[in-house]
């Protein structure tokens, strides 16, 4: 392994970082300089103007939005996880070697399939005259509410997370030491027991991940909470597609999409040293 | 593995779970192939007739063409170049120690891990202010970034498989780096490369919030999609929806066949690429 700086090598390492740089970083980076910029008549212009965060961060609208977007992402990562979890347990332990590749195979296939149908989707099954609640009115109960409504924007989340958080944690549960779960099971420890106090805590780290990225995924997400759950209260994402797409306020759609990365990165950081942080502390 | 402590029952329970988990990922996308052929503007049950207006409003309809038409478009030139910067990058990564290479990564993987609202507006805002925004080329860069992660993600796991000392021997019998790369290395990447281009077309043919803000007047079929459901009911979703369905699971599929084939370790290769950014975050 040669070290000297060649053309071959930087041919390439280089677009990587030069596109990164300039198309992704520089945006974040410009982003923050935006937030301090001011309009006037309708115009934006370049300015150290910290007008835009005192106003945004002490308007009541705002922090209502983001209590409540935290708190659904919240409960979205913990609901997710705790759905996934018997699904990636079966398909770890129970699922022969070729069912396990199926099954893998099938749940890799949604990740990348139109998120956005599939939400339109749910509003056929949602609707108070879909698909659900049509099957209600066959044993006699309903119907219900169920778009627009806090449920609505969890099935929209679970659509989102569930099959990436099953996979992440399938990946921490594959890699468990079997012969501890051997060993618990030859002393005696219940079949509950063992899966709480063997399973969980040794594949914790990759647990934690998969509802950190169930948080991320939802935390940013403007299509579930505006097409399932009627948009109003509104989220911090539909705050920000709101204010951009309605004119020039772009420094303030700038200011809540700072506050979501500083929390992101709050959060992310908490999460991960939770998920590192040694046992019986 | 434990099979002198399973119970049946609990065994039989936990595989309908996984059944039924199946059938809520896979029921919305059923529902729509379903409800495309219904002739029912109001979709519910039971079903009405079957029919294909929707599908021939979906054919007369020229802004349909012209969103396919830009979604192409994107989706050629993003795979192209997102797996060509996505290669390099895990090639870099192979074969190269170097100072800051901790940030080098960070700044390749990253980018899947930032909401799509606010890489969306910080896109635009940027993207405008330099007077590239709201045109074809505007969508292709921000897609570039956001699927060359994927990319590098699928080269990298290709590249794990690979022996170091291949290269190395090529060398030693007097093939250049260029050469050693032609003919060594390319070649046992190659399933990993086209699984990648047909990956990161699917996320491209896909994604609609960042196309969204930066697209303009140019949108692509999923931003014309978004635009649908902001408007009134419309089975033309369905149709759509069961087109662009289609579409990504074969090359969804496509690059799993590829990656399953000749590697190692099938299927877990290809669905390692999500899981593998969840590594490097910080």
């Amino acid at each position: 392994m040669r070290k000297s700086i060649t053309f071959y090598g930087l041919t390439f390492s280089l677009p990587m970082l030069v596109w990164q740089a300039l198309f992704f970083l520089a945006p974040l980076l410009f982003l923050i300089a935006l937030s301090f910029w001011s309009v006037r008549n309708f115009r934006m212009e370049p300015d150290f103007n910290p007008d835009n965060w005192t106003r945004m961060l002490g308007r009541a609208v705002f922090w209502q939005a983001y209590l409540r977007t935290f708190l659904l992402s919240a409960s979205a990562a913990v609901i997710t996880s705790i759905l996934a979890f018997p699904c990636a347990y079966a398909i770890a332990f129970k699922l022969s070697e070729t069912a396990r590749r199926w099954a893998i195979f099938l749940m890799v296939i949604p990740f990348f399939t139109s998120y956005l149908v599939r939400v339109y989707s749910w509003q056929i099954f949602l609707s108070d005259n879909g698909i659900f609640n049509a099957l209600f009115a066959q044993v006699g109960i309903g119907p219900f509410g169920m778009l627009n409504s806090s449920f609505g924007v969890m099935i929209g989340y679970l659509t989102l997370s569930f099959p990436l958080v099953v996979l992440l944690q399938l990946f921490s549960l594959v890699f468990v030491d079997k012969t501890l779960i051997e060993a618990a099971h030859n002393l005696h420890c219940g079949r509950l027991r063992t899966v709480f106090e063997v399973i969980v805590p040794s594949a914790k780290v990759g647990l934690v991940i998969a509802a950190l990225f169930c948080f991320i995924l939802t935390f940013g997400d403007f299509v579930s909470p505006l097409y399932l759950g009627g948009g109003d209260p509104p989220t911090l994402s539909i705050l920000i597609t709101d204010t951009t797409k309605s004119g020039q306020q772009w420094p303030r759609a700038a200011v809540i999409a700072l506050t979501m990365i500083a929390t992101l990165l709050a959060v992310a950081f908490a999460a991960v040293s939770f998920a590192y942080r040694e046992r019986g502390r | 593995m434990n099979s002198f402590n399973s119970n049946r029952l609990i065994d039989w329970a936990l595989k309908l779970y996984v059944l039924l988990s199946f059938g809520f990922i896979f029921a919305p996308i059923a529902a729509s192939f379903v409800f495309s052929f219904n002739v029912d503007r109001f979709p519910s049950l039971p079903l009405g007739g079957f029919s294909m207006i929707w599908y021939e409003a979906v054919w007369a309809d020229p802004l349909i063409w012209e969103g396919l038409r830009n979604t192409l478009i994107a989706g050629v030139v993003v795979s192209a170049l997102a797996t060509a910067i996505g290669f390099g990058a895990a090639y870099t990564d192979f074969r190269y120690k170097f100072f800051g290479k901790s940030v080098y990564m960070a700044l390749a993987l990253l980018p899947p891990t930032i909401p799509v609202v606010i890489l969306g507006l910080a896109m635009l805002a940027f993207l405008s202010n330099i007077s590239l925004s709201g045109a074809i080329y505007s969508v292709i860069i921000a897609h570039v970034v956001m699927c060359a992660p994927f990319a590098m993600a699928i080269c990298r796991l290709r590249l794990s498989q690979m022996d170091p000392s291949l290269e190395a021997a090529a060398w030693n019998l007097g093939a250049s780096e260029w050469m050693a790369m032609r003919h060594v290395i390319i070649p046992f990447c190659k399933p990993a490369i086209f699984a990648a281009l047909f990956i990161t077309m699917a996320v491209s043919f896909d994604e609609f919030a960042v196309a969204w803000f930066v697209s303009g007047l140019n949108e692509t079929l999923p931003v014309k999609v978004l635009g649908f459901l902001q408007g009134q009911v419309s089975p033309r979703i369905n149709v759509i929806g069961t087109f662009v369905f289609i579409a990504s699971m074969t090359l969804v599929v496509l690059a799993q066949i590829l990656l399953m084939r000749r590697s190692g370790t099938p299927a877990t290769t290809s669905a390692a690429a999500p899981a593998d950014i969840g590594v490097v975050t910080p």
